[in-house]
């Protein structure tokens, strides 16, 4: 089992990779495309700005590598941001993987709920369907940390509300993405990132 | 629903905890790793670690100390305490910490919390106020662990420090610290309610309706204490069974 980190300019990497550690998987964190290729699994962490990120990602070719991946890939937070269409943060068109795009909390539906944006934080993930949530209840609680979010659409395998209902978690083919922060989600997120290495 | 967080804080010295603790079910109620992660397991929704160590030589121990947390425990935790630049960040966040929390450092340079969030994005920069209400009913910033007054009122600097990017306030009231008589809930409730980011309200929480008031009046996202978790006057289970039964959104 050969698990790769892809090292770019993300906050997170550390965190995920000690993550690992704590449930007993090595991980390798490269940028190296021949060993992201070998990997049998592969996550896409991040923390950071989406145009910063997209700019870093295509000045390595690290973004076209990234959509012709073909093993599991896992993308976390802003992973998960970068995988969908188009980002409203700061105009930017992502990867495409998902259809989905990702928008900006409305701030006058935000200021009318009395809601502070980026939501920080413990909120519940429901409707949950994929193999990545076995054996969770619907409603488990993961530690969210984000101002913009993915909207719901057919690669919807998970859901949360904040403001609105929205994707905590995509899937299509072998591309996974989580809203939220597994890496520090508790007992539930070592239960979604072992789903993942047993997909 | 997004709950209300609660945070138990560990004051650390040279890479100790500080307060005498006393549990039975962990070997070493001295070693921050070992308690934070029996709070971790008890249900707290994150950690706070303040060094307070006097000397700059043994800072290294911090980042070790923080190391070790972020290979242990799987909830997010702060780290606060002597941070003075763009350099200290770095390293506590390439040793695990989620966030860090700057007080005097930044009040005296406020310009290091525009360079703090521009570089690690806001999320990670909690901004910590000490603060004292004087007689004249207004609430003035303190500095240097509360020897320091200013000028400058709590409610002003903090607008300011959210401008230039503080992510998450931790407001301090001298006044209640220590008194376990309740929440500063006026100067708590005007920051949760002026400030588009989140307030954790810390000192003076001694009783469990406390935390229920400082919810529900002053409307603070978090609540922070130490003394009463670790001398297990409240356990943070039956807090959060308490909070829930009370309407109050918590993680259980």
């Amino acid at each position: 089992m050969k698990l790769v980190i892809i090292k770019y300019n993300a906050g997170n990497i550390q965190s995920v990779l000690y993550a690992l550690e704590r449930i007993g998987v090595e991980a390798i964190v490269t940028d190296d495309e021949a060993l992201i290729r070998s990997a049998d699994k592969v996550i896409f962490p991040g923390v950071g700005e989406a145009s910063t990120a997209m700019n870093y990602l295509k000045e390595r070719g690290l973004d076209v590598l990234i959509r012709s991946l073909t093993q599991p890939v896992l993308g976390i937070c802003l992973g998960m941001q970068l995988m969908c269409a188009n980002s409203e943060e700061n105009d930017t068109p992502c990867l495409g993987i998902f259809d989905e795009n990702v928008k900006k909390f409305n701030p006058d539906a935000q200021i009318q709920q009395h809601l502070k944006v980026p939501q920080i934080g413990w909120n519940t993930i429901g409707e949950l369907k994929s193999p990545l949530f076995f054996d969770l209840k619907e409603n488990s609680y993961c530690y969210f940390v984000h101002g913009y979010y993915a909207a719901k659409g057919e690669h919807t395998i998970a859901t949360t509300d904040y403001v609105l209902p929205y994707s905590a978690a995509l899937h299509k083919n072998n591309f996974y993405g989580v809203q939220f922060h597994p890496e520090k989600s508790a007992a539930v997120g070592e239960q979604i990132l072992k789903n993942f290495i047993k997909l | 629903m997004l709950t209300k967080r609660i945070i138990p804080c560990l004051d650390i010295r040279d890479g100790r905890t500080v307060k005498g603790v006393n549990f039975e079910n962990i070997r070493d109620a001295g070693d921050p790793v070992e308690l934070g992660a029996l709070y971790a397991a008890q249900g707290a929704d994150e950690l706070v670690f303040l060094d307070i160590t006097a000397t700059v030589e043994k800072r290294k121990t911090l980042s070790e100390l923080v190391n070790r947390i972020s290979h242990h425990i799987n909830i997010p935790f702060t780290v606060g305490g002597g941070i003075s630049s763009v350099d200290d960040v770095s390293i506590l966040l390439q040793n695990g910490a989620d966030k860090i929390s700057v007080n005097t450092s930044a009040f005296k340079n406020a310009q290091l919390i525009h360079q703090l969030a521009k570089e690690f994005g806001s999320q990670c920069v909690v901004l910590a106020i000490d603060t004292k209400q004087e007689s004249d009913g207004e609430w003035y910033v303190y500095l240097n662990g509360g020897r320091v007054k200013t000028d400058t009122k709590c409610v002003d600097w903090a607008k300011q420090a959210v401008d230039l990017g503080a992510g998450e306030i931790l407001l301090t009231s001298m006044n209640h610290d220590g008194t376990k008589q309740g929440f500063a809930l006026d100067i708590t409730a005007t920051l949760a309610e002026q400030l588009p980011v989140p307030v954790i309200a810390s000192g003076g929480g001694g009783t469990m309706e406390h935390f229920v008031d400082v919810f529900e009046i002053a409307k603070a996202d978090a609540a922070l204490a130490a003394s009463i978790f670790h001398f297990k006057e409240i356990g943070i289970p039956e807090l959060k069974h308490y909070l829930n039964e009370k309407g109050i959104i918590v993680r259980i």
